[in-house]
């Protein structure tokens, strides 16, 4: 436990030295924050549901940071709210696809035949669907709903892992210690759930991290087609779409949430590649200089 | 009088063949890395399986171990045909019958500690408490010259040749009958090496293992084995006693290749050198006699007719004209 | 017979994790014309680098020359114009065969090209004037046939089978075997006057080994050109070297013509490392102790920790050259005076 612990350390250290990554981190951190503070942040955290008509479509001022919506509600606040269901659609979808395309690709990699190769084509047929498109038609057979956005998110994005995951265990397979291990006479559920996956679990984070990120710009696209979570859930998609009608006037309405979703996207695209960098030497270990 | 013990393991015609594919993946011929093998291991013996690359050794230890499955032929263990079990029979096996790569330091998990892996064979192959299982990993490190603070690192904080004797504590813990070493001091110093051989002989000892030792260079396996085995594109040309094939080979092909081992002193051996050409392609074998093409005692025969091994001097030669 | 290379008090800095490693800890060599010298020692021993820092190819950011000179028929290479080694010396008056014959060649082009790509620039009958200036310049006038028709002679000595044949041919249809031959190839077409064999028949079997060091043996004696041999191998060093220095820990311990070295070796080391050599008697004996850190090497003679013979005075002062006989020096303080093997 401690080891992990202080692994985890060495890695946020490793991590910070990388200009990009450590602003990727920086980013995230400013999301987390803003979810998890918004109660305490918001300058109006009632205006989630509240309406104001009266205030409506003001501009940023000292009352109103980002200025007004439609409703008269506060942007602003409304935006840190809208972090939380960014988040948590992030989270259980990139979860979601994680607990479906990992196992998968675990199978895949470490069986050879009809079974590895109808599990790739499977993945291949979902990957052929463009996300938006599966999403939307889900989301319109159900509805649309929090709940069913997620589920559109995870069961297309689970093959990219899944993929990851196959291909990283082929390769292990040839590792030395994985057949050693296995002339032990270890069953195949313990080389894959002990040997196998601890090694691999690099490129499964640094997956995670940008496919948070591509998650929720998807999330925001459905968002913004109205087959989110519905009003007045200030999701930032959403929110977006409403402004649409206000433009350029009301500028302030869309490039607060148009912004947001930016910098968490690059956010965690800047984390995902400074995590690959970090996570990849450490186990290439450079030794002392080598002499013939 | 007492009887010899029955062999340990026997390999019987054993043949292992790779397919060769074209670039379309059609199956354009057979590579015969294994071909039709048999030789026998009584317990505490020492096995040298000798040759250059591509005739076979490696493929040849690794079909015994079961890494590979045979293609033709027996492999009997303890009495046991062994080649044919299922996945699951075979896994029981690996307890009394075990394979050291080249590099056992690499047969470590580099994100495990050095305990669980030391504990993890025993964890597979027995029913052991935790503290039986620790009394008996720490006696095996004991065995290999090791402290007891190594448990806790990682491979990656031990040096080579810990890592090395972490690699054989770690099989040594099953206490396996048989032990299969593929090239154990291939690119070693000769210091290192000697210290390598030195531990391989005290665990013999130490363990009653009997060895199987696979290594292209002679004057290794003159050191540690009673027994040789050379091989040549998948066949045993030459297998007896060490002593009296390294004074008297017998086949040509062994003859080269003993002539060919640099000596430090002495005349030059290239001045004398005489073996010409390159081994042909695995893939593509010679008809008959394998050696013919580079033999300076080939005759028609040799191409007609395949040499079966035969008793001569003491040990058993594959050669028509030896 | 003439020196051509002397190398003295090189020192040779890596830099690693844990601090800078001593690699190299002034080290002195000499080579002289048509002379085959064998370097040994086991890993790590710094003969590597300093096969390559004579060639000047050591890696850039990582090692640090520290002091000493590298005299090539006269000239310092490490205080001359970087361009004018790369031009003049290297790839022509000192060549290189690597160690591993698999990743040499570039496996994208027929060896052919390779090689002629190499005579664009290093072939003897360029003239300054008529070296091309860029990668995709033509083959300079006139001098083609002439360079062709060396390449196919050079082929036929070191016996590679049809030569026309093997040029049009790409890297990965040789064995191992053939490529060294064509790195030996290569490295005496542009009339070197040393070459630099790196390990040349580590990765070869033993008889296709014997195979090589004779055709190298015989082919550097006609032509008079010096070798450098590296080699952790003992025996390969007795097959194919008129002398042979051994070094440990970065340090040069003995240097003697080969059946000196081999029969009356006078530094512990040397004769320990002799010993360690697998006998016919079947008996095994190492060296005790381990290989130092560079990055905090003993202090004086490296090998004092291990030795059966050290005193204060060799850990205190790293022991002068003593010449013991014509052509034999060893940097000792107490030389064993006894033939290989007297001692256990």
């Amino acid at each position: 436990m401690i080891q992990n612990v202080n692994a985890a350390w060495f890695a946020v250290t490793r991590l910070a030295r990388d200009r990009s990554a450590l602003i990727g981190l920086v980013l995230i951190a400013l999301l987390v924050l803003s979810a998890v503070l918004a109660p305490v942040l918001a300058t109006h955290p009632d205006d989630v549901f509240e309406l104001h008509p009266s205030e409506r479509l003001k501009e940023p001022s000292g009352a109103h940071w980002l200025g007004t919506d439609r409703m008269g509600a506060d942007v602003y606040s409304r935006l840190l709210f809208g972090a939380r269901i960014t988040i948590l659609i992030g989270i259980i979808a990139v979860g979601a696809s994680l607990a479906i395309g990992v196992p998968i690709g675990l199978v895949a990699g470490y069986y050879h035949g009809w079974v590895s190769d109808l599990l790739m084509r499977v993945s291949d047929i979902f990957l052929a669907v463009p996300q938006v498109v599966l999403a939307i038609a889900i989301a319109q057979t159900l509805g649309p709903s929090l709940p069913n956005v997620i589920l559109a998110l995870s069961v297309t994005y689970w093959p990219w892992f899944a993929r990851v995951v196959y291909a990283e265990t082929r390769a292990l397979q040839k590792e030395v210690f994985v057949e050693s291990t296995a002339a032990l006479g270890a069953s195949p559920w313990r080389l894959t759930v002990l040997h196998v996956l601890p090694n691999i679990a690099s490129p499964i984070i640094v997956r995670a991290s940008i496919g948070m990120g591509f998650t929720i710009l998807t999330a925001a696209a459905l968002g913004f087609l109205g087959l989110g979570p519905p009003p007045p859930t200030p999701e930032w998609g959403r929110t977006i779409a409403e402004s649409r009608e206000f433009l350029p006037d009301a500028w302030w309405y869309a490039a607060a949430p148009g912004l947001a979703i930016f910098l968490t996207v690059m956010g965690f695209n800047l984390l995902g590649d400074g995590l690959r960098d970090v996570l990849d030497p450490r186990l290439r270990r450079s030794g002392p200089a080598r002499d013939g | 009088m007492s009887v010899p013990a029955p062999p340990l393991l026997e390999v019987v015609d054993l043949a292992r063949h790779f397919p060769l594919r074209n670039a379309f993946g059609r199956r354009v011929g057979w590579l015969r890395a294994v071909d039709g093998v048999s030789l026998e291991v009584r317990p505490g013996e020492t096995l040298g399986l000798v040759g250059e690359s591509g005739c076979g050794k490696s493929t040849l230890g690794k079909t015994v171990m079961g890494i590979h499955t045979p293609t033709a032929g027996d492999i009997r263990f303890a009495g046991r045909e062994i080649g044919r079990l299922s996945r699951r029979e075979r896994r029981a096996v690996a307890k009394d019958l075990q394979y050291v790569y080249q590099d056992p330091g690499a047969s470590l998990d580099p994100r495990w500690k050095i305990g669980p892996s030391l504990h993890e064979p025993l964890r597979i192959h027995t029913t052991l408490s935790r503290a039986e299982r620790d009394r008996e990993v720490r006696a095996i490190l004991a065995a290999v010259g090791l402290p007891d603070a190594h448990l806790d690192l990682y491979p990656h904080e031990l040096s080579g040749g810990q890592q090395r004797r972490v690699g054989l504590a770690r099989i040594l813990t099953l206490r396996p009958r048989l032990v299969i070493l593929d090239e154990p001091t291939s690119g070693l110093d000769v210091s290192v090496q000697a210290s390598v051989l030195k531990l391989f002989r005290s665990l013999q000892e130490a363990f009653a293992l009997t060895y199987v030792f696979i290594s292209h260079d002679l004057s290794v396996v003159r050191a540690m084995c009673a027994g040789i085995a050379v091989m040549y594109l998948g066949k045993i040309v030459e297998l007896g006693p060490t002593t009296r094939v390294f004074e008297t080979p017998r086949h040509p092909y062994t003859q080269s290749l003993l002539a060919a081992v640099p000596r430090i002193g002495g005349r030059r051996v290239t001045q004398d050198f005489a073996l010409e050409g390159e081994p042909p392609n695995p893939g593509d074998v010679p008809s008959g006699c394998r050696f013919r093409t580079r033999c300076p005692l080939a005759q028609a025969r040799c191409a007609a007719e395949e040499p079966p091994l035969r008793p001569l001097d003491g040990r058993t030669v594959a050669c028509h004209f030896a | 017979m003439a020196e051509l290379l002397a190398v003295r008090g090189l020192r040779v800095d890596f830099a690693t994790d844990r601090g800078p490693a001593q690699v190299l800890d002034g080290i002195n060599l000499d080579i002289a014309t048509g002379e085959v010298v064998g370097l040994v020692g086991e890993s790590g021993c710094g003969k590597t680098t300093l096969a390559r820092a004579i060639l000047g190819i050591l890696p850039e950011g990582a090692a640090r020359i520290r002091a000493g000179e590298v005299r090539f028929a006269g000239t310092d290479l490490l205080r001359e114009h970087p361009a004018t080694v790369n031009d003049r010396i290297r790839g022509r008056a000192i060549t290189f065969i690597p160690q591993d014959p698999f990743t040499s060649f570039s496996p994208l082009f027929p060896v052919g090209a390779q090689i002629m790509d190499l005579m664009k620039w290093k072939s003897p009958r360029a003239r300054d004037g008529d070296r091309p200036s860029s990668l995709f310049a033509r083959y300079p006038r006139g001098r083609y046939r002439a360079d062709r028709e060396a390449v196919l002679e050079i082929l036929r000595a070191v016996q590679m089978p049809e030569p026309a044949r093997a040029l049009r041919r790409l890297p990965h249809e040789f064995s191992g075997g053939q490529r060294q031959r064509l790195m030996i190839a290569m490295a005496l077409l542009p009339q070197p006057d040393l070459i630099i064999a790196d390990e040349p028949t580590t990765a070869l079997d033993v008889t296709i080994q014997a195979q090589i060091l004779r055709l190298l043996r015989a082919l550097v004696k006609e032509r008079g050109v010096s070798v450098l041999f590296t080699t952790h191998d003992l025996g390969t060093a007795h097959e194919i070297c008129d002398r042979v220095v051994v070094m440990y820990a970065g340090q040069e311990m003995e240097a003697a013509p080969t059946d000196t070295f081999f029969g009356r070796p006078a530094h512990p080391y040397t004769r320990r490392l002799l010993a360690s050599v697998l006998g016919p008697d079947g008996e095994i004996r190492d060296i005790p102790g381990e290989v130092p850190s560079l990055v905090t090497p003993p202090s004086g003679c490296r090998f004092h920790p291990r030795c059966d013979y050290a005193t204060a005075e060799c850990r205190v002062e790293r022991p002068a050259l003593r010449a013991l006989a014509s052509g034999h020096g060893v940097r000792c303080h107490h030389p064993v005076d006894a033939p290989a093997g007297a001692d256990a």
